[in-house]
């Protein structure tokens, strides 16, 4: 009698620790490269593209623009925080080009024998204090941050928008108790678009990009902790001659159009 | 592990075929192979952890205070999100085995829709309603000043989310099983149904809400998707040992995060453990 209660529980805690174990998930990765080669003009097959989570807008663009002008080609993106795709890069996902946004990041992977050549700077990024339209806590600088009931949300440390941020505070002398640390910079910019934080250190881009929902107040010690986002073609990409051809025009005029335009500046 | 009703039917085979029972079977290769593929699949990746673990530096990585307070702090509030679901889980449980009510399927079926969602979707529901802008949490924080989110309280609401349905079905398909003879018996002695419940029914299935409780246990240490999308991460208050474990990788620290899930995977299995022991004693 009471072993078929235990029975009966056990068959369906065996059904349901199944169900469980699909339910797991997380993080992102991104898709996997083929080549398929197709005619037409200029490069053909696909292009992975492991990018800076605050690369999501303009390297979509860019990538668009890419494409029209290859109609042979087709580019794929992985956005995440730098420190992450540098992990997935050394750990083999298949990726053709690395835009980080930071060197430190971008070291973790030439280190480790991955890239192809030297990276090339191709942008610098600086941070603002993203806050909730008409910003609500009247934040106009870094010491705003610390004053009570006031939540801040900051990347994680290891990704490039942390470390700026953390430097960024140092050298302002002030101490921040942040509510959360994030994984990347959209993230952090999440929080405050949806009313979570009052306060999130992104960069300038991010704040841009997101102008409908947050404002982005400036701050002067931001110009000490600026970021240069370097990119390289990586070692094990499949399709070399393609990955070279969107590097080569992520730094051609056009590329660089759209990368002002969002609010980056020239290396 | 074996009733009466199964040693009826087994002795009944026994005498009609006993030849077939006692000779050793066959197992047809087109079983075997795919059944040891499936198990090695199982098996290697946790084998792989143990592989892959920096032995030589385990002592010295244990003991870095990091990973003591994501371990305490998972500890904690799986216990506290498996108390609230046992609070709550096991009426509801009772409610869906016991009473008659129009609707009664759809509310099963609503109860189990965290069990398929995915976690990061619970999140996003959970900020929804229980965020500081959320239809409930605005409310909340208006007027009495309490936001959940990045809060220990938000991941122990995070788990109990994601773990609850656990423990009701594991509850309710206890309940179905048992004998409702002595709740009737009780009823006729003149218990009315809170006592009947307190007295008889809940003894009855206790084997099945601890084994419920464990596992949702186990579900809510494991908690990920929705914790990280709802209560943020921040070491100490809402950092939990899954989450440790996704920043130390994302981070590039390959060592780092085999010995936070090396930890995880021994309490889970030492759990597992002890609850078999529970389980096959009990019969």
């Amino acid at each position: 009698m009471g072993t078929r209660l235990v029975r009966t529980a056990l068959a369906g805690l065996t059904a349901l620790a199944v169900l469980g174990l699909v339910g797991c998930g997380g993080g992102k990765t991104g898709g996997a490269a083929s080549s398929t080669a197709s005619s037409g003009a200029g490069v053909t097959g696909t292009v992975t593209v492991f990018a800076a989570a605050s690369l999501t807008e303009s390297f979509t663009r860019i990538g668009k623009d890419f494409q029209a002008a290859n109609p042979g080609a087709k580019v794929t993106f992985n956005f995440a925080g730098s420190s992450a795709l540098a992990t997935q890069i050394n750990q083999g996902a298949p990726a053709d080009v690395f835009a980080s946004a930071a060197p430190t990041n971008m070291k973790t992977v030439t280190d480790a024998g991955n890239g192809a050549g030297t990276p090339t700077t191709f942008v610098k990024n600086q941070l603002v204090i993203a806050v909730p339209k008409g910003n609500p806590k009247g934040v106009t600088g870094l010491a705003d941050l610390t004053r009570p009931g006031v939540k801040v949300a900051l990347c994680a440390e290891q990704v490039p928008c942390g470390a700026a941020a953390w430097k960024a505070l140092t050298a302002a002398n002030v101490s921040v108790r942040p509510v959360t640390l994030e994984q990347d910079v959209k993230a952090a910019l999440s929080k405050v678009k949806l009313g979570e934080v009052d306060a999130a250190l992104v960069y300038r881009t991010d704040a841009r990009a997101a102008s409908s929902d947050v404002d982005g107040v400036e701050f002067p010690e931001s110009s000490g902790a600026i970021n240069e986002y370097p990119i390289v073609v990586l070692k094990s990409a499949p399709d070399k001659a393609g990955a070279q051809a969107f590097v080569a025009w992520v730094l051609s005029d056009k590329g660089k159009a759209v990368l002002t335009q969002a609010g980056f500046q020239a290396p | 592990m074996v009733d009466v009703d199964e040693q009826d039917a087994a002795g009944r085979r026994r005498t009609a075929v006993p030849p077939r029972r006692r000779r050793v079977q066959r197992v047809p290769a087109a079983l075997l192979l795919p059944a040891a593929l499936g198990l090695g699949f199982l098996v290697l990746p946790l084998a792989g952890l143990v592989i892959r673990a920096p032995w030589a530096t385990l002592p010295q990585r244990l003991t870095e205070p990091g990973v003591f307070t994501a371990l305490r702090l998972s500890l904690q509030t799986a216990t506290f999100a498996t108390v609230a679901c046992v609070v709550v889980g096991v009426p509801l449980a009772w409610l869906l085995a016991r009473v008659e009510f129009p609707g009664r399927r759809l509310v099963r079926a609503l109860v189990t829709v965290p069990l398929v969602l995915p976690p990061v979707v619970g999140g996003v529901a959970l900020l929804l309603v229980f965020g500081r802008r959320g239809i409930v949490g605005g409310w909340l924080y208006a007027t009495f000043g309490v936001s959940l989110p990045f809060t220990t309280m938000g991941v122990v609401v995070a788990e109990a989310f994601v773990a609850m349905p656990f423990l009701v079905i594991a509850v309710e398909g206890a309940l179905r099983g048992a004998d409702t003879r002595y709740e009737e018996a009780a009823a006729t002695l003149g218990a009315g149904r809170w006592t009947t419940f307190t007295h008889v029914t809940v003894p009855l299935v206790a084997p099945g809400i601890a084994a419920g409780a464990v596992l949702c246990w186990a579900r809510a240490l494991g908690e990920f998707g929705a914790t990280i999308t709802f209560a943020g991460n921040y070491p100490g208050i809402t950092q939990t040992m899954p989450l440790a474990v996704y920043q130390t990788i994302e981070g590039g620290d390959l060592p780092g995060a085999v010995v936070l899930s090396l930890i995880l995977l021994v309490v889970s299995v030492t759990i597992l453990a002890a609850l078999r022991d529970k389980w096959i004693s009990s019969a």
